[in-house]
């Protein structure tokens, strides 16, 4: 026999159903992906390679990618640090704090952009202090790093803290009959648990660093071959009409996209073989 | 998940009773870290939020109302401003239903049955979230520009404008906002199971009145839920909106971008004015979203119960 496409069910609307989400998804993304993918098939791998190895646009996903990783590599301890204060301990204000972790995904990428770049800029509140001592923070790759800490933070704390809440304490408790210091405790039986979700959590904070517009340009100063990351340099392609250049990026960064979310597949399937959950 | 453990509770129990009580209080367990640790830890956790997240916030308000009220007021009160309000609700009031009505889709399809490729599609459900915004805005354009577009040669002959128009905004949030009711939905209605359906259908309920009777009433937290975040999100994008738009003044301008105008025109106190509006937004999403948490912990999809 056949394997069947869906199994059998008394509930109706199947076809229905899926058909409309098939039609929704093709028409609203798989479509716009693939025109893309088209025009990027008629430039040829050649000429991509060519356009992303043009010094300006190497330059800025050069720019992109180092300061994206550095923030997604500075939100791990940042994002461990706040999400086992959540958990783990009961402090006045906790909920408050709690609720305030999203405000990065819930703060339009603009407001932020300008509003951190109120505080860094050389007068700013942060930035004048940070110029008596001689350091520039705005309109620096330093700047895009802060944008992108704000922007990533939450992807790490909320997927380490599900997990770290479901940690059996018994295990915590046998190291410690076992002898071992508090330290080593967390080290050796907690850290290892928690590895699943701190590698998903930076590589969703990872993903959408490189990929962070509003936040960023405000705050960068936007120099070229020194603070101009990558989806600025598709706009400014887009506005000088050179649409194969701005296609040639876009296809790197999707690329980019889709080794991302095959990585973060790969993570959650080991982790299910390895500990039975994501 | 949003308690401390038990014996940790049974120590704070301890520490708020009487001082003769106190004297007896139980030795640090060693599942533990002692006062000083725990201090430390969650004293740097707030000062390290404090600096990152909430100091812009309050940036955003302070700029805001740098001139006072009357500044605050003028600058919102703007025609070009209205305006932008106005396209930003629009653009907010279609994209959320039509992702609504694609969430439930997609939700009833993939939670309801068993059938192959189900986690491929997921994963394309998933897709846009992993998108950089501004390719999301560029894909548009290659697809309905009238000038480059692939179909732009017959947008053209038939006078239809999508780029640069409300159209491609509209199109751009669609794209953005993609995933936020249907991932709200998925695992909490697979959670759920087909056992309560199955029950109204034995009973001869019809298809549409089990849906609307069982199925719905049993996610409505969870479809307010997604919802809330993908209007703060519709109504807060940026950079897909900022390539599609074209920037027109009164026409294509949405908040956000208009917030860039302002600032880029070195009109600040008028910028963080517009901003704070959508600050203010997104602060009513947070304490709606914590609210729902909080109440309807259980009626939210696992992922969320904190």
């Amino acid at each position: 026999m056949a394997i069947r496409f869906v199994q059998p069910s008394v509930i109706p609307g199947f076809r229905l159903a899926l058909g409309f989400t098939l039609a929704y998804l093709a028409l609203i993304v798989l479509l716009p992906l693939g025109a893309l993918v088209f025009r990027a098939s008629e430039l040829g791998l050649s000429e991509i390679v060519s356009l992303a190895l043009d010094e300006r646009t190497f330059k800025a996903l050069e720019i992109s990618f180092v300061t994206a990783f550095l923030a997604a590599l500075f939100n791990v301890p940042f994002g461990l640090l706040v999400a086992w204060v959540l958990v783990r301990y009961d402090f006045p204000g906790r909920r408050l704090l709690d609720a305030m972790i999203d405000l990065p995904f819930a703060l339009p990428t603009a407001v932020a952009g300008i509003a951190l770049t109120a505080l860094y800029a050389p007068n700013g509140w942060i930035g004048s202090y940070a110029a008596m001592l001689g350091l520039k923070i705005a309109f620096t790759p330093v700047g895009i790093w802060i944008a992108l800490v704000f922007v990533s933070l939450p992807f790490i704390v909320r997927t380490v803290q599900p997990v770290l809440a479901e940690v059996d304490r018994e295990v915590e408790e046998a190291a410690a009959t076992l002898g071992a210091s508090r330290l080593k405790a967390v080290w050796s039986v907690i850290l290892p648990v928690l590895t699943p979700a701190i590698l998903t959590g930076f590589a969703l904070a990872f993903a959408r660093s490189v990929g962070e517009y509003g936040s960023v340009i405000f705050i960068a100063g936007n120099i070229p071959y020194v603070s101009e990351i990558a989806p600025l340099l598709i706009v400014i392609k887009l506005e000088e009409y050179d649409y194969a250049g701005a296609t040639a990026i876009a296809t790197i960064m999707l690329a980019i996209s889709f080794v991302m979310l095959l990585v973060i597949n790969l993570i959650q399937g080991w982790a299910r073989r390895r500990f039975g959950r994501v | 998940m949003s308690d401390v453990s038990a014996p940790a509770r049974l120590m704070s129990d301890a520490e708020t009773d009487t001082p003769a009580r106190r004297l007896r209080k139980p030795p640090r367990l060693p599942t533990e870290e002692s006062p000083l640790v725990r201090v430390s830890l969650i004293g740097l956790a707030v000062v390290l939020l404090l600096a990152f997240l909430l100091l812009p916030l309050v940036a955003v308000f302070t700029e805001a109302f740098r001139q006072g009220i009357d500044g605050f007021v003028e600058a919102v009160n703007d025609p070009d401003g209205i305006a932008a309000i106005k396209l930003t609700l629009l653009v907010a009031a279609i994209s959320v239903p039509a992702n609504l009505v694609f969430g439930v889709a997609a939700a009833w399809a993939i939670a309801k049955y068993e059938f192959r490729g189900k986690a491929f599609l997921i994963t394309l459900i998933d897709l846009p979230f992993s998108v950089s915004p501004v390719v999301a805005g560029l894909v548009y354009v290659i697809l309905y520009s009238t000038s480059h577009g692939v179909f732009g040669g017959y947008l053209q002959s038939h006078g239809l404008q999508i780029i640069f128009a409300v159209p491609g905004i509209v199109l751009a949030t669609i794209f953005v906002t993609f995933p936020f009711i249907a991932r709200e939905l998925i695992p909490l209605m697979e959670e759920q199971g087909t056992t309560d359906e199955e029950a109204a259908l034995s009973l001869g309920a019809t298809g549409l009145r089990t849906f609307l009777t069982v199925t719905l009433p049993n996610v409505k937290w969870a479809l307010l839920y997604g919802v809330l975040l993908c209007n703060a999100r519709a109504m807060g994008e940026f950079g897909a909106v900022s390539v599609v738009s074209g920037h027109i003044r009164g026409l294509t301008n949405t908040m956000p971008l208009h917030v860039e105008i302002l600032y880029n025109e070195y009109q600040f106190a008028a910028s963080f004015a517009v901003a704070s509006l959508l600050a203010a937004l997104a602060l009513v999403t947070l304490g709606l979203k914590s609210l729902l948490e909080l109440r309807y912990a259980d009626e939210l999809a696992a992922g969320r119960r904190h």
